[in-house]
């Protein structure tokens, strides 16, 4: 072991109450419905490094996101901030200093009744790593510089923003408690292209420069691929995949990782022909059966319709599947 | 500043609709003589000693025997009614605003809470609000104000009426703005810039005053402006059935229920001009709101 | 001659505070059986053009100039009820969210032979078989009790497939198809477009293939048209344009995808962001953020200039 992870989450499981209201679950006799929106989730993240977690949409890669910041706890497993229980580390404002949150939406993620100087000094304020106004102006106008803006776009709305420029706002926010640990949850996927490669292009040398360890978040395979260190591929709240991010992209072993990377139209295959997977994404309501994937495999047997597969390791990575783990995968 | 409010858009569609040009003017003058009506109004009608009996009764302009000390005649004491009207606006407006301010920091306050911290918090505070709201909010006016009066003490009846007038319409108004800040809530907590927020662990008090509270207010302003006509014509209900606001502080609504014993007897400028004053300011006072609200609903525009 | 052509397209918004030029001259056209995808950012003009050809453009907007040719016949002067008779029969529809399109009140089989019996003389059961049948063709399953199911109770997927059938079962030659996949998972959106691939070719009708998204636009389409700021910037051969853009903005655009196949230490990014309509350069459109800018193209505005296997709004392709 060199050194300890930044995040570790053991055995994470959140469930969401999806019941109807209590009257009318009384009059129609309905038992209380639970969504498991994640299932069983372990990973660690060392620090310096990014670790993405890729999936569709219900996969549970956002409810994690909000667990591994405090949003939600864990109705089951345990999240561990520098070796400490997430909750007792959120308590002491020094440790939760160090971790903050990037967001999809550029435009729901800024308060529009806010200056911009105001939105960025929140975290400032709110921790009292500087508390004379000039000081509080200075540190603003720095972290706006470090994300390629100026201290004069501090006076401004977000709403005089473009979607580049206010995800770059919602950054130096996320910096200006000086964190080492950075959620970021779809934080291009709101974006036009070439905004996003200014912004993944920043994420990449903030975290060279200030040593910044990430979770990073997206449904865009492509993306991941550019920003992760090690990867995990999720599928209905459960990860089906594990491992270094060039090794699975490599050679991926799960065959929903596989139907990913074969669904992503790409720029190097003008015209290409191909057979798309079929079958639909199942409810996370009622998830079905043993693999939750199972009605979409081409490899499923009557073991996969049954028994859950356990996570187990093939080489560097750690795949969940009946078939690898018997060789059946070819 | 004010040139950034000039060209604002808000300000555009103000400058640009006729309904709100007129409806504010009209407000504007209604407000500005009842503000300064000891300065503005010919006669002084709180000044019994200068009343007449031989006054009484004289007609408004455009009839026999009317002139223009009283443009709009006097009332069987002799009291100019032009002035009367001057004066009840003030105590009418006074007591119209007073109350929709407070029905505004009550509902702020309970939406913001429901709507916040959800469960069975929200679920208690809604339903209490759905009760009352079951009742004509004229009713809880007129229940509030009989309970309190009766347990005041006959000397202090008086002096305190106006606070129980506004308190009891305060109090029949707050579910309305209870539930739209609530449901403005509900939508704004979700939002990112909340979630943000609350990582970095700021105090849930201080999340709903500094970031929901201004952006939930919009809607406030609107029903505010809807309420302050609902709550001068709850005062004038009150004071014409004579369980409002003491004789010594005739309000519009006191007029009217004065001049109503005198309608069928000829005198009818008596409760007439009041009754449409009445009607003019709650009307412009609605025009403005209905278009603050289209103007405020971008899906409208 | 081509199937559809649009001349000089110019659309407008008057707006309080001046005209806002939406689209600036834009020119392409599309041959029968062919497949044009149409790129470009977020406020690029694309959804725009779509909209224009079949009049369906939002209020204040309106066609301030060009033409609008379809089968030979000028569409763009037209009142609403021929339009209307054209889209739909000749021109069929896609959006990006299928509820826009689908009525939650009547169930999918209602709406496939209504729109079926509006524009051609089928007797109702006749209708009914031939609704069958397309939703079978899209690929629902069990269609023949499907049929009388209501849009809701079908999943996102499902839904776009039902909107693809109300598209193509009138036998349009033209199907302009506005972010088709945009709101589905990648898995879906695979299927959805080897399915509006497969049926266009198969009963060669052409489409217009408006995304945000190359790679759809690269394994999909036959000749594409990169949009800028209310502008066409290069119009080509799909290969041809993702190979060797011959327009500095499009040439960006490809460098700053990141790739599947190897990982690169930086992405190359255009700095800077695409102008607002009130906020048009002079010149090219794309010049402040240009790096091969030079003085021509802060003065005079480029037409398409032929530029080896493609055509390029840019001056570093003027031969004069």
């Amino acid at each position: 072991m060199t050194k300890p992870a930044v995040l570790e989450a053991i055995a994470v499981s959140h469930l969401f109450d999806v019941s109807r209201p209590f009257l009318q679950r009384m009059f129609t006799r309905e038992p209380r419905r639970m969504l498991r929106a994640v299932d069983d989730v372990s990973f660690e993240i060392a620090p310096g490094t990014t670790f993405a977690l890729v999936g569709e949409s219900g996969c549970g890669k956002s409810t994690i996101a909000r667990l591994a910041v405090g949003l939600y706890e864990p109705s089951d497993g345990d999240i561990l901030f520098e070796n400490q229980p997430l909750s007792s580390a959120r308590a002491q404002p020094g440790l939760r200093r160090r971790m903050n949150m990037i967001f999809q939406d550029p435009y729901a993620s800024l308060n529009p009744r806010w200056r911009v100087s105001d939105i960025v000094s929140e975290p400032i304020r709110a921790f009292k790593i500087a508390t004379r106004p000039n000081e509080v102006h200075a540190r603003v106008g720095t972290l706006l510089a470090q994300v390629g803006l100026t201290i004069r776009d501090g006076e401004k709305y977000p709403h005089e923003f473009s979607g580049g420029q206010r995800q770059r706002i919602s950054i130096a926010r996320a910096l200006a408690s000086e964190p080492d640990f950075l959620v970021c949850d779809e934080p291009t996927s709101a974006l036009d292209v070439s905004v996003q490669a200014q912004i993944l292009n920043l994420m990449r040398d903030l975290q060279k420069r200030l040593g910044l360890t990430y979770l990073f978040i997206s449904h865009n395979l492509a993306v991941v691929r550019h920003m992760a260190d090690r990867l995990g591929v999720m599928y209905l709240g459960r990860i089906v995949e594990q491992g270094p991010a060039e090794a699975i992209f490599r050679t991926p072993r799960h065959p929903y990782t596989r139907l990913l990377l074969d669904a992503i139209p790409d720029l190097e295959q003008v015209g290409r022909a191909r057979t798309p997977v079929g079958g639909e994404l199942p409810s996370p309501i009622a998830p079905p059966p043993g693999c939750a994937f199972h009605p979409r495999c081409p490899l499923a047997n009557d073991r996969c319709r049954v028994e859950k597969p356990a996570h187990t390791m093939a080489g560097a990575v750690q795949v969940a599947c009946h078939a690898v783990e018997e060789g059946r995968d070819g | 500043m004010l040139t950034r409010a000039w060209n604002s858009d808000l300000a555009y569609n103000f400058r640009t609709s006729p309904v709100a040009l007129a409806s504010a003017a009209l407000a504007l003058i209604l407000l500005i003589a009842a503000a300064f009506a000891p300065w503005l109004a010919p006669h002084n009608p709180m000044d019994v000693a200068s009343l007449s009996l031989m006054d009484s009764f004289k007609p408004p302009l455009g009839m026999a025997d009317a002139d223009w000390s009283n443009p709009l005649g006097t009332d069987n004491q002799g009291r100019d009614v032009l002035s009367a009207i001057m004066y009840g606006m003030r105590i009418s407006l006074l007591v119209g605003f007073l109350s929709v301010l407070f029905a505004i920091v009550v509902g702020i306050a309970i939406g913001l809470v429901a709507g916040y911290a959800g469960g069975i918090t929200d679920t208690l505070l809604m339903r209490v609000a759905d009760v009352q709201l079951t009742f004509p909010s004229i009713l809880t006016a007129l229940l509030v104000d009989g309970v309190i009066s009766a347990a005041l003490p006959h000397t202090m009846r008086e002096a305190l009426q106006i606070y129980v007038i506004i308190f009891a319409i305060g109090i029949s108004l707050w579910p309305n703005f209870a539930r739209t800040v609530r449901g403005s809530t509900l939508v704004e907590r979700n939002k990112d810039y909340v979630m943000a927020a609350r990582v970095i662990g700021v105090p849930s008090w201080r999340i709903m005053l500094s970031h929901v509270l201004p952006n939930v207010i919009g809607p406030v302003m609107v029903i505010g402006t809807l309420g302050l006509g609902l709550a001068i014509i709850a005062e004038a209900t009150l004071s014409f059935l004579g369980v409002g606001l003491p004789p010594t502080q005739p309000s519009l609504g006191t007029l009217i229920r004065f001049g109503d014993d005198f309608l069928f007897s000829g005198e009818w400028w008596v409760t007439v001009f009041p009754g449409l004053t009445l009607i003019l300011m709650v009307l412009a006072i609605n025009l403005l709101g209905d278009w603050l609200r289209d103007a405020l609903n971008p899906r409208l525009r | 001659m081509a199937l559809l052509d649009v001349v000089d397209l110019t659309v407008e918004f008057p707006t309080r505070r001046g005209v806002l030029r939406a689209l600036d001259r834009v020119s392409f056209s599309i041959d029968a059986g062919e497949i044009l995808g149409v790129v470009g950012e977020s406020g690029a003009g694309k959804s725009l053009t779509g909209a224009a050809i079949v009049g369906l453009l939002e209020r204040p907007g309106r066609v301030a100039g060009g033409q609008i040719l379809f089968e030979g016949k000028r569409i763009d002067t037209l009142s609403a009820e021929p339009l209307r008779r054209i889209r739909g029969r000749r021109i069929g529809m896609i959006f990006q969210d299928p509820l826009t399109t689908l009525n939650p009140l009547y169930t999918i089989g209602r709406q496939l032979t209504e729109t079926m019996q509006t524009h051609m003389r089928l007797s109702d059961s006749e209708a009914r078989t031939k609704a069958i049948g397309w939703l079978d063709r899209v690929g629902i399953p069990a269609a023949a009790q499907r049929i009388d199911a209501y849009p809701h109770e079908f999943s996102g997927g499902q839904r776009q497939r039902v909107v693809i059938a109300l598209a193509l079962c009138a036998d349009p030659v033209l199907v302009i198809a506005d972010e088709p996949t945009t709101a589905l998972d990648v898995s879906i959106q695979a299927q959805i477009i080897t399915l509006l691939k497969d049926l266009t070719r198969d009963h060669g009708t052409a489409v217009m293939l408006i995304t945000h998204d190359m790679g759809v636009i690269a394994e999909t389409a036959d000749r594409v048209a990169v949009m800028y700021a209310g502008r066409i910037a290069e119009i080509g051969p799909v290969a041809a344009v993702i190979r060797h853009p011959a327009h500095p903005y499009s040439d960006g655009l490809m460098a700053s995808i990141p790739s599947l196949e190897h990982r690169v230490d930086r992405l190359r990014q255009i700095d800077g962001a695409m102008p607002r309509l009130d906020a048009i350069p002079n010149g090219c459109r794309f010049n402040p953020r240009c790096p091969r800018v030079f003085d021509r193209c802060t003065t005079e505005q480029p037409e398409l200039l032929d530029a080896g296997a493609t055509r390029a709004a840019c001056w570093l392709h003027a031969h004069d």
